[in-house]
């Protein structure tokens, strides 16, 4: 299974990349680990003329902590990801995303980048940066700007990345204080992609109530999804299994298309939201009492 | 295209298709015929090498993108006729039954070792997630996970 015919070209720099991506434009694709867009231009779902590869762009991978932000390289890689000390003692919700996807080759190669430009909704990272609030930092012909989480994944597979832009980092502020974070996933045995996964924070009080929480999912619609209407529910709480419990039975509420395919219907996956957001609840409440 | 790379401690350099994979690189032009092609679509890591010390399923990598780089394959493991640690494994636990998945699960073991010598069972199940035995041999694969565990020194597993 051979991809088309296309023309291979290594940027040698971030301005070298972008020119060649204005150069190309539409026929034009960057490439970094590749484990999103090789196996599309094997089935010819994808037939790019122009290859423009940015795997070897120097210091881009990468996570670095300074004044309360954490900064990610976009070629760093999931397993680089999931074995980050600093992470995992923090913001725990990432290496734990970071650490079910697909299998260790693919986290080998698979960057968070290519990941989160890809928008595929049933990937992991996507609903963990919108719960994090994250920043996406893109570079184009005209400079750089960054993109809110909540902007950024537009629809299935659809970005609010120009076609002439390159991802190059991705920032959010860590959860400060008393705070936990988990992810947790009901993933399809195959793949390991996610049918559904959520993704929470939960930052506790002097008093030991939930001062802060945030709840995104992954894989249940087009794009991640904010639960706003669990984390009203739950925030000056105290998180007992009944409060968390009963704040997640709101997961469902504001999620106004699910996805529906032969893996799970709509009504299965809107179902799970509430099984996975007590469970990503309550072991975040469990780390946010231990930091 | 040129590409240049050194594959089990040799140099090689050869001209390309930029669209050639790194599986086929190594099966059609290097005549390295060790790892497997099976599913073609980054499933059944019959076709793991490691590329640059991590393991990488080779169908889903293009040559182009492996030039300069360091690779391991299958090939590469035996010392002076003696088998590898992984390889003695696998021959004493009976690790295999037709065959074809072997080559994959042996390079997706010498990384599970690298970076956790010790390994659980749950460990060893979840490190070889990304290959598939299709004679379901499963079981005796983790014995042999286990005896290369066992048997390799401190440190064997770098070379």
């Amino acid at each position: 299974m051979l991809p088309g015919e296309f023309e291979y070209h290594r940027a040698g720099s971030v301005d070298e990349a972008i020119k060649l991506i204005q150069q190309f434009g539409g026929d034009g694709k960057f490439i970094a680990g590749g484990h999103s867009l090789l196996p599309l231009m094997k089935l010819r779902l994808a037939e790019p003329a122009h290859l423009i590869d940015i795997g070897r762009l120097p210091n881009m991978a990468y996570v670095r902590r300074g004044n309360g932000t954490v900064s990610i390289g976009a070629l760093t890689t999931h397993y680089q990801l999931e074995a980050n000390a600093d992470l995992a003692k923090s913001v725990q919700l990432i290496p734990e995303a970071a650490a079910h996807i697909g299998d260790v080759q693919v986290r080998n190669r698979g960057t968070v980048g290519g990941s989160v430009a890809h928008a595929d909704p049933a990937s992991d990272l996507p609903s963990v940066l919108v719960a994090l609030n994250a920043e996406f930092v893109a570079k184009g012909p005209k400079g750089e700007r960054t993109i809110k989480a909540a902007d950024f994944f537009e629809d299935l597979m659809t970005t609010s990345l120009g076609e002439d832009e390159l991802l190059t980092e991705i920032r959010f502020q860590a959860p400060q204080g008393k705070s936990g974070s988990a992810y947790e996933k009901l993933a399809n045995k195959a793949s390991h992609y996610s049918v559904v996964g959520a993704a929470a924070i939960v930052t506790l009080g002097g008093d030991g109530n939930v001062q802060d929480c945030a709840l995104a999912f992954s894989g249940v619609s087009s794009r991640p999804v904010r639960a706003t209407a669990v984390e009203n529910a739950l925030k000056g709480k105290q998180p007992t299994a009944e409060n968390i419990a009963s704040a997640a039975s709101h997961a469902a509420e504001g999620i106004d298309y699910a996805l529906s395919d032969i893996h799970a219907s709509d009504e299965y996956r809107l179902a799970m939201t509430k099984v996975y957001a007590k469970r990503a609840l309550t072991k975040a409440v469990e780390r946010a009492r231990n930091a | 295209m040129k590409v240049s790379m050194t594959v089990n401690g040799d140099q090689n350099s050869n001209d390309v298709e930029p669209r050639l994979l790194l599986v086929h690189y190594l099966r059609e032009v290097l005549g390295l015929t060790g790892a497997h092609i099976g599913c073609e679509t980054t499933q059944c890591g019959a076709c793991t090498v490691l590329v640059n010390g991590d393991s990488v399923k080779s169908c889903t990598m293009l040559a182009v993108q492996a030039d300069g780089a360091d690779v391991l394959t299958i090939e590469g493991l035996q010392k002076d006729g003696k088998m590898h640690a992984i390889q003695e494994g696998f021959w004493e636990e009976h690790g295999l039954q037709c065959g074809y998945c072997t080559p994959g699960m042996i390079m997706s073991t010498l990384q599970l070792l690298q970076r956790n010598p010790h390994p659980s069972e749950a460990e060893i199940r979840e490190g070889l997630q990304g290959n598939l035995c299709r004679c379901t041999g499963y079981h005796n694969i983790i014995k042999s996970v286990q005896h290369a565990a066992e048997h390799m020194k401190e440190g064997a597993a770098a070379d």
